[in-house]
């Protein structure tokens, strides 16, 4: 029942697909192929005539590229078209024509003419190919024309190969070709085209002539005619079956094929991958191209190695996810991988083995057909004519020399061993002895030096324990038996302990590569900064690859920062020069990896002559900056593997970084929100403790000057002096309070270290309060022998003053303050205490922040500031600060200030 | 007022300061001449020879420091120097170049004329406590000739130091010295870059002469600056 009514559904991960398509589409600019069997069957001409409809319709029409080949005809329509001109490129002296993308992007039309999709690019143009440039176009939203030949397509080449004996190098990925909006064949019946080519319609390279004479015949441009219709209304069929799917015409849901192929180091493996492409294709499928690695194949040579990398790229242009398997056996790694992705078939190549060796071991064919269940395998022949290209032999390893060596040994010790017991044990119980250093050989050295144990050992016990002594001649036929055997069990023990050791091997190379995304991820949780992130990421990139690394940020505007990071930031580089500073060409390639969050550079398809790859930092919301890196050994990039696992690093750091990057967002938010709350706090604050003492000076004065009738008497006259003097003293010490504060603000004091002496700063103190101490009882407490601390002489003698005054300040006149001043080994403690009405009750601490005073409208102004200055002297000195309720009623102000005994100075 | 009628050239470019000053001094018997800038200021002390200069430091024309320097070419009387809150830092250098005394605005008409006072009186030769030789400062009696210092009449015993500390200070009574300046009379130009030196000394000295050590009556620290003999009796 289950099964039914899910038949009858869209599967919802297709459904997102059309929705995540569509929605791309949508801003998408629309590409048109004009798509033709040959050259010369008029695709420009009809791109060109098109392209004037639509320009006399009204459409802003620009001319990009046009290949005109002398043709008069197809010049002609140009007329009246807006021709953007080719940028020029110089390459060894020769100046090249190529089409200018960037003028293009700038100009944006709403249609774009590029004749020539697959045409290869010069050096030094952006992108390798021009079917790149286009894909830029497109998703810039610019429509475009173009023109395709169906030997071009990427699938179809080998076809046309076949048929035609002639392969071109320039071709345009499937995927281009079927992400067209629209393809429109320009069809000419073969027997035209040939009197066209006579009449000498058809542009023709002078020296390709010959090749072309050959390609012109009237059965290849059949052939090609028809390659070209069907390729046409295989796209007509898919555009059906998308149509059906969207409108949800049932039936058409089949499970979607998956393929597999696996590609070896062998030449037959493109063809292969040609092959898979075109069977996914027909199955509207997707596919995949995987490598698997065995631990025999990581000795290939260098050239094997590149031609597994190539076809690998290749599989992937065409469309394919690539994927690097390393594992010891083939068969079962592939059928693993396979069933985690849902493949349905799986594509191998026919094994060129001679037939011996078919027999002797069992080949991957059998062994893939064999487990694979429910998957079916293809089995694909080389084409004929193919180039086979011998699979190199392995170099042989001399290293390998000793342990054949000490192999010998232990059966030379064996026979030793054998002699001396020759008259005590049976013959048979001899082969024992032996087999024990077979085993032992086996386990120890391998393959190799366990057969040459054996058959030595056989031939030993032949030669010197069995009748006739001395003579390879066996009497008794029953010791044909131990011979096989003692061979049997030492290759056997030798296979066995091979494998498990290869085993190890490869468990080893993954649990590394888990180990070091695991160290990665973990030392990024731990880092607080975009700084140390960065070189977190640095670090372990380099030690994955080698070479040099740096990583780029955009600026507020989107544009990556032209220097290196480590050298902006003013940080020295590390050592061993593993960073590099960004060239101008490539920070253009960084830009253009950031700004379309693909992987540019080296080893890429776009602007792959820079010698360094720049991978986008891709975090979950946005991309926050670009990665360059130089490899030591440029050949790694182009290992799937090793590009996956610096994806996945990179992601990691991009992850890590964007969360510092939203915490440190987050707290400057926090920050703003402080500071506007402190703001106006200052601002009401500043109102009503400035006005209230101006209001009394203004009142004052202009009473004392007022003509008043019966005059001022000197009592008031004195009265009103006071005040004034009073109130003009307050706004001295709110303007001093706020002097001193906007000083700590701007970035801290900046002290002026001295060796002080406490006693001498506590009298000086007391001494500039004391009028404002008048007749208070006051207690000095000094412990004698206080020792000098280091300190800013006129910020101390501040903070004790602030201290102080405060206490006046809260206390009633007449009640006694206390100041004492004592000091352990490392800190000297002063405290100034009185008898007032305490501290408001919560968090003491609180009374030091700014504009903030121990009760609200109190009647003691003073914004509350002298705390808060207080508090900062005391931090900037590396000291602590407290406020608390004395037992028997007042408060206590502490504080501590660190001694640096050590660095005393001495006297005299 | 007995004194003889002192003049002083005021050098101060805010006209609300140099109207009240110039008010304040009259009505307390000196002669002020004003000046609003360096250049004129020049002028007039180099015209009137007063026996007191007020020079602001926050001249527009001309740094303070510089003007004092100048002044110190040739002119020999006091120069009494003031500064706002911002330019602390200068009061040292100022007394350092040559002034006599500063004094931080905002300040009370009070202290500036001791500190004229003071100053004048050090212009005239001698503190009325000093003379002969002989220092007095309440019950404190320092005798120069006789290199004694008594204290309620009882010897009080000072090392050598000491007692060269106590006599830059009290031989100059009223007038504050910079750290730098004490250290070279008693210490040697070698030393003025050890305040600590100071520091202990003064302790110590402040032990012997002042009854009561934590709130000294006569050796007087300025904060930031250096120390001042007290002037009042």
């Amino acid at each position: 029942m289950a099964a039914e009514h899910t038949d009858a559904r869209p599967d919802p991960d297709v459904l997102l697909q059309r929705v995540q398509r569509e929605a791309s589409a949508a801003a998408r600019g629309h590409l048109k192929i004009f798509f033709g069997a040959s050259a010369g069957v008029g695709k420009s001409y009809a791109m060109l005539e098109a392209a004037r409809k639509q320009a006399t319709a009204g459409i802003d029409v620009v001319v990009g590229y046009i290949e005109l080949h002398g043709r008069a005809e197809t010049e002609a329509l140009l007329e009246g078209l807006q021709i953007l001109p080719p940028q020029r490129l110089q390459h060894r002296g020769i100046t090249l024509a190529e089409f200018d993308l960037d003028a293009a992007l700038l100009r944006r039309p709403a249609l774009l003419l590029v004749d020539e999709l697959a045409h290869t690019n010069h050096a030094g143009a952006r992108h390798a190919k021009r079917w790149q440039d286009v894909v830029e176009l497109l998703d810039a939203g610019i429509d475009v024309h173009t023109t395709v030949n169906v030997q071009h397509v990427e699938s179809l080449n080998d076809v046309v190969a076949q048929i035609t004996g002639v392969r071109v190098r320039e071709t345009v990925p499937d995927s281009v070709f079927e992400s067209a909006d629209e393809v429109e064949l320009i069809d000419l019946p073969p027997d035209d085209l040939i009197g066209r080519l006579h009449e000498g319609k058809v542009y023709l390279p002078e020296k390709a002539r010959h090749a072309v004479d050959a390609f012109f015949r009237k059965g290849n441009l059949i052939a090609l005619r028809q390659l070209a219709l069907r390729a046409t209304a295989d796209r007509v069929d898919a555009a059906m079956r998308e149509y059906r799917e969207h409108h949800a015409i049932t039936g058409t849901w089949a499970a979607g094929e998956r393929v597999l192929v696996c590609v070896g180091p062998d030449a037959l493996s493109e063809q292969l991958v040609r092959r898979a492409r075109r069977l996914s294709n027909s199955l509207h499928g997707e596919w995949l191209a995987v490598y698997v690695e065995t631990p025999q194949l990581q000795h290939l040579p260098q050239a094997a190695r590149d031609r597994v990398l190539r076809t690998l790229k290749l599989a992937e242009s065409l469309g394919a996810q690539t994927d690097n398997l390393s594992g010891e056996h083939v068969a079962e790694e592939l059928l693993n991988f396979a069933r985690q992705r849902n493949v349905s078939k799986i594509i191998v190549g026919k094994p060129m083995r001679t037939r011996l060796r078919d027999r002797l071991r069992p080949n991957l064919v059998d062994a893939l057909i064999r487990s694979s269940g429910d998957i079916d395998v293809l089995v694909v022949t080389s084409e004929p004519g193919a180039a086979v290209a011998a699979m190199p032999r392995l170099p042989r390893r001399n290293s390998r020399r000793p342990a054949y060596l000490k192999g010998l040994v232990a059966v030379l010790l064996a026979t030793m061993l054998c002699a001396a017991l020759f008259r005590v044990l049976e013959p048979t119980n001899l082969v024992m002895i032996y087999l024990l250093a077979v085993v032992w050989v086996a386990a120890r050295y391998g393959r190799g030096p366990s057969v040459l144990a054996t058959v030595t050992s056989v031939a030993l016990f032949d030669f010197l324990f069995v009748e006739p002594y001395f003579s390879f001649a066996v009497s008794d036929t029953q010791y044909l038996l131990t011979f096989v055997v003692m061979l049997t069990v030492g290759l056997t023990i030798s296979n066995l302990t091979a494998q498990g050791r290869r085993r190890a091997a490869v468990a080893r190379h993954r649990e590394r590569r888990m180990r070091s995304l695991n160290a990665l991820s973990s030392e990024l949780a731990r880092e607080r900064s975009r700084e140390s992130l960065v070189e977190v990421l640095r670090r372990h990139i380099l030690r994955a690859v080698g070479g040099q690394a740096a990583v780029l940020f955009p600026d507020a505007t989107g544009h990556l920062q032209d220097a290196d990071f480590f050298c902006t930031r003013g940080h020295a580089p590390p050592p061993g020069q593993t960073w590099f500073p960004v060239p101008g060409n490539d920070l253009g390639i960084a830009q253009w990896a950031y700004d379309h969050q693909r992987n540019a550079g080296l080893g890429t398809d776009t602007l792959a002559s820079a010698d360094a790859v720049y991978l986008p930092l891709k975090a979950l919301q946005r991309c926050i900056g670009v990665l360059g890196l130089r490899p030591r050994e440029p050949r790694q990039l182009q290992v799937p593997e090793q590009m996956h696992a610096l994806d996945a690093m990179v992601n990691q750091a991009a992850i890590a970084i964007e969360r510092v990057e939203l915490a440190t967002t987050a707290r400057n938010a926090g920050i703003e929100v402080e500071s506007e709350r402190l703001r106006n706090a200052m601002l009401s604050s500043i109102s009503h403790d400035f006005r209230t003492p101006l209001a009394t000076i203004i009142g004052a004065a202009t009473t004392l000057l007022s003509d008043a009738p019966a005059g001022i008497d000197e009592a008031h006259r004195r009265t009103l002096l006071q005040s004034l003097l009073a109130e003009a003293e307050r706004l001295h010490r709110l303007s001093g309070n706020l002097l001193d504060l906007s000083r700590f603000d701007a970035g801290g004091p900046r002290l002026k270290r001295e060796w002080l002496a406490i006693d001498e700063l506590i009298g000086a103190a007391l001494a500039q309060l004391r009028d404002a101490l008048g007749q208070r009882p006051l207690r000095i407490d000094l412990a004698p022998d206080l020792p000098l601390f280091p300190g800013d002489e006129t910020l101390i003698g501040q903070l004790l003053i602030n201290l102080i005054e405060n206490a006046i300040k809260h206390t009633p006149a007449g009640s006694a303050i206390e100041v004492a001043a004592q000091a352990d080994a490392d800190w000297l403690h002063v405290a100034v205490r009185d008898r007032g009405p305490g501290l408001p009750a919560g968090d003491t601490q609180r009374l030091f922040e700014k504009f903030r005073r121990g009760r609200t409208e109190d009647a003691q102004s003073g914004f509350g500031l002298g705390l808060s200055i207080a508090r900062a002297i005391v931090l900037a000195h590396g000291g602590q600060i407290s406020a608390q309720a004395r037992a028997g009623g007042g408060a206590e102000f502490a504080f501590t200030l660190p001694l640096h005994r050590a660095e005393q100075p001495g006297d005299d | 007022m007995t004194e003889p009628v002192a003049g002083i050239v005021l050098i101060e470019d805010d006209p609300q300061i140099r109207r009240f000053l110039v008010a304040a001094l009259e009505i307390h018997g000196y002669a002020p001449h004003e000046a609003a800038t360096a250049a004129e200021g020049q002028r007039q002390v180099t015209m009137r020879q007063p026996d007191l200069v007020i020079l602001d430091l926050g001249l527009p024309d001309l740094a303070g420091l510089d003007l004092i320097k100048r002044l110190r070419e040739w002119y020999t009387r006091p120069i009494l120097v003031l500064s706002a809150r911002t330019q602390e830092h200068d009061k040292v250098a100022a007394l350092d170049c040559g002034a006599d005394d500063y004094l931080t605005k905002p300040f009370g008409i009070e202290e500036l004329l001791a500190r004229l006072r003071a100053a004048l009186r050090h212009l005239a030769g001698q503190h009325p406590g000093n003379a002969g030789g002989r220092i007095e400062a309440g019950s404190l009696l320092i005798d120069a000739a006789a290199r004694r210092v008594l204290k309620q009449g009882t010897d009080v015993h000072l090392t050598p130091r000491e007692y060269q500390l106590l006599l830059a200070l009290a031989s100059q009574r009223g007038k504050v010295l910079t750290h730098r300046q004490l250290l070279r009379e008693v210490w040697g130009p070698a030393h003025v870059e050890s305040p600590h030196y100071l520091r202990i000394y003064m302790r110590a000295l402040r032990a012997k002469i002042e009854d009561d050590p934590a709130r000294p009556r006569w050796l007087l620290t300025e904060i930031g600056i250096g120390y001042r003999f007290a002037d009042d009796d």
